[in-house]
């Protein structure tokens, strides 16, 4: 009883606040719609006909939470009970493409981002000259690069999953690299000392002191990397001429004013999200739990 | 045990020792014109007021750090050398254990780090596990053990390699005095059965005085030696030794070094 009192009530208090005031909302953003129909149609329109009809238009300027659990039912579960899980209207068979997408940049980020920073902290020259370059990088804003990657490589015939997840590496390669060198540096003097009485090589010294070290820094920076890698797919997406990713689903969307179709991609990136996030979250509670540095 | 002429078999030789830390409030003299001859099996107290240079010494000792003027001879090579021949076992002030390493684990790192085979390392942890009374606990992580737990597993660290010479910088410093007076007696005990030179820094005068052959009285700025105090005790020391007239009169040569090496100040 204490439990939920302490742990459900005021998150689904929250959860339930959000959810009134995102139908208060939709009435609000879509009334104007309602009234231009009723004048053109003579209608007069009460309060009560007024909000159903702003809860339930084809294309309103804010979906209500119904209409788009609905959507997404039709575009995931429906289409599994039919068979069509991979069919092109799917949003399971969309949200496939950016994750493969996702995970394959998120790689790509994780091991680029960690050989960077052991070489920042172990080579000075590199240090100096590298870092720079890293932060520069993230000043560019990512939806003036995605294009140019997307037809450069197009034109050396590299298209489909690799290009996405360059962007997305592009992205989340930087909270690696910044994490694991702050990381790396942790071990304080009286550590590095401690390896120099032992005479313990620099290899040694990385090896059993540096990486071990670095674990909780490179979690938490996972965490975030992941979260980056999936923006970086979806905007990656954006410019492939909307073939098939949520991505594609948000411009297909907007081309044609289908606020539903969008919320749903919307939606289904969030749990992506939520869902590989908690993954690293566990990755990192059964690593850090074996190493003993969890109490 | 205690023969301190050291023609032959000194363990520290150092003459004419300086060391000027450059920093941007100008030079600090940490020391200056130390002589100090440390023979083989004896146990030599540091003590002094905060920033005489303890520390300092002790890490010109380890090759932490480079003295600016002077000699010093470790084992009869340069401080590198000795560090390089794995000559020394030190214990910080802090245990410093590792977190992720279980107490097994931490005992057993400086092994690994220099290459002994398994079953030796094995061997090695179990035998100074039960020297410093931390049997049965090699599989606790360092958080789970009391301060005074930690600092017994940072000195069986140290001791767990063949390094004749033990430098120890207030390994005891943060512990209570009951704990504390436990350990020295360990300590004593432990350095009876193992014959090593031990090096060990502190602020007490009666651990010094119940602990060493010889004392070493520092003053600050810069850091000197005033007093070089050759202890009348014999080898055997119950705790109640704390109690005889020789002891007090150690202590006393003691107090009295470190109020001359104050009077450098007035
Ligand atoms: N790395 C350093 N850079 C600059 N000055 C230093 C450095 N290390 C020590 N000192 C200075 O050298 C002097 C001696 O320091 P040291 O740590 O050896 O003293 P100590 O006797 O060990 O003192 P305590 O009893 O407080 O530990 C102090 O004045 C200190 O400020
Ligand atoms: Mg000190």
């Amino acid at each position: 009883m204490n439990w939920f009192r302490d742990k459900v009530l005021p998150v689904l208090t929250v959860v339930l606040a959000i959810i009134a005031l995102w139908y208060a909302g939709a009435i609000a953003l879509n009334a104007p719609w309602a009234y231009d129909k009723a004048t053109r149609t003579g209608e007069n329109l009460t309060i009560t006909t007024l909000i159903a009809d702003t809860w339930t238009q084809d294309k309103p300027k804010l979906p209500t939470p119904d209409q788009v659990v609905r959507e997404i039912w039709k575009t995931t579960g429906a289409m599994v009970l039919r068979g069509r899980t991979w069919s092109k209207r799917s949003l399971i068979y969309h949200a496939w493409v950016t994750l493969s997408a996702t995970v394959l940049g998120f790689a790509l980020g994780g091991v680029f981002g960690i050989l960077l920073a052991v070489g920042i902290v172990h080579n000075r020259a590199m240090d100096m000259s590298v870092m720079p370059w890293v932060i520069a990088s993230q000043t560019i804003p990512i939806l003036a690069i995605a294009p140019m990657v997307i037809v450069v490589l197009n034109a050396i015939g590299i298209s489909g999953l690799l290009p996405k997840a360059i962007i997305s590496m592009y992205l989340s390669f930087f909270p690696v690299v910044v994490g694991m060198v702050k990381g790396l540096r942790s071990p304080d003097r009286m550590q590095i000392d401690q390896m120099r009485t032992w005479f313990a090589s620099r290899w040694q010294m990385f090896w059993k002191l540096r990486l071990p070290a670095s674990m909780p820094y490179l979690f938490t920076s996972l965490k975030v990397a992941m979260a980056a890698s999936l923006v970086g797919t979806i905007v990656g997406e954006l410019p492939t001429g909307a073939v098939a990713g949520l991505g594609a689903r948000l411009l297909a969307g907007s081309y044609y004013g289908q606020t539903i179709q969008i919320w749903g991609a919307l939606i289904m990136a969030a749990v992506l999200a939520a869902i590989l996030v908690g993954l690293i979250g566990v990755l990192q509670r059964v690593t850090l739990k074996r190493m003993g540095m969890l109490r | 045990m205690s023969d301190s002429d050291g023609q032959g078999n000194a363990v520290i030789r150092a003459e004419n020792l300086s060391l000027t830390f450059e920093t941007n409030d100008g030079p600090v003299h940490a020391l200056q014109d130390i002589d100090l001859t440390i023979g083989k099996g004896e146990f030599v107290s540091f003590i002094g007021p905060s920033g005489c240079g303890k520390t300092t010494f002790l890490r010109v000792m380890a090759d932490l750090e480079k003295p600016t003027a002077g000699t010093i001879c470790v084992n009869g090579v340069t401080p590198e050398e000795a560090r390089k021949s794995r000559a020394y076992g030190y214990v910080f002030q802090a245990a410093g254990l590792y977190p992720w390493r279980t107490i097994d684990g931490n005992v057993r790192l400086p092994l690994e780090i220099m290459g002994y085979d398994k079953a030796d390392q094995a061997a090695r942890v179990k035998r100074v596990l039960e020297l410093v009374d931390l049997a049965g606990f090699e599989k606790k992580y360092p958080w789970q053990l009391s301060g005074g737990m930690q600092q017994r597993a940072s000195i069986a660290r140290a001791l767990a390699f063949d390094a004749d010479l033990l430098l120890m910088d207030e390994p005891f410093g943060a512990l209570d005095e009951i704990v504390r007076d436990h350990l020295n007696e360990q300590l004593l005990k432990l350095w009876a059965k193992t014959n090593k030179t031990i090096c060990f820094v502190t602020h007490s005068i009666p651990e010094a005085a119940y602990l060493s052959t010889k004392i070493v009285v520092m003053s600050p700025r810069p850091g000197r030696i005033t007093d070089v105090i050759d202890s009348p005790l014999p080898a055997e020391r119950p705790l109640d030794i704390r109690d005889s007239k020789e002891f007090l009169e150690v202590a006393h040569r003691v107090r009295e070094g470190l109020r001359a090496g104050h009077a450098y100040d007035d």
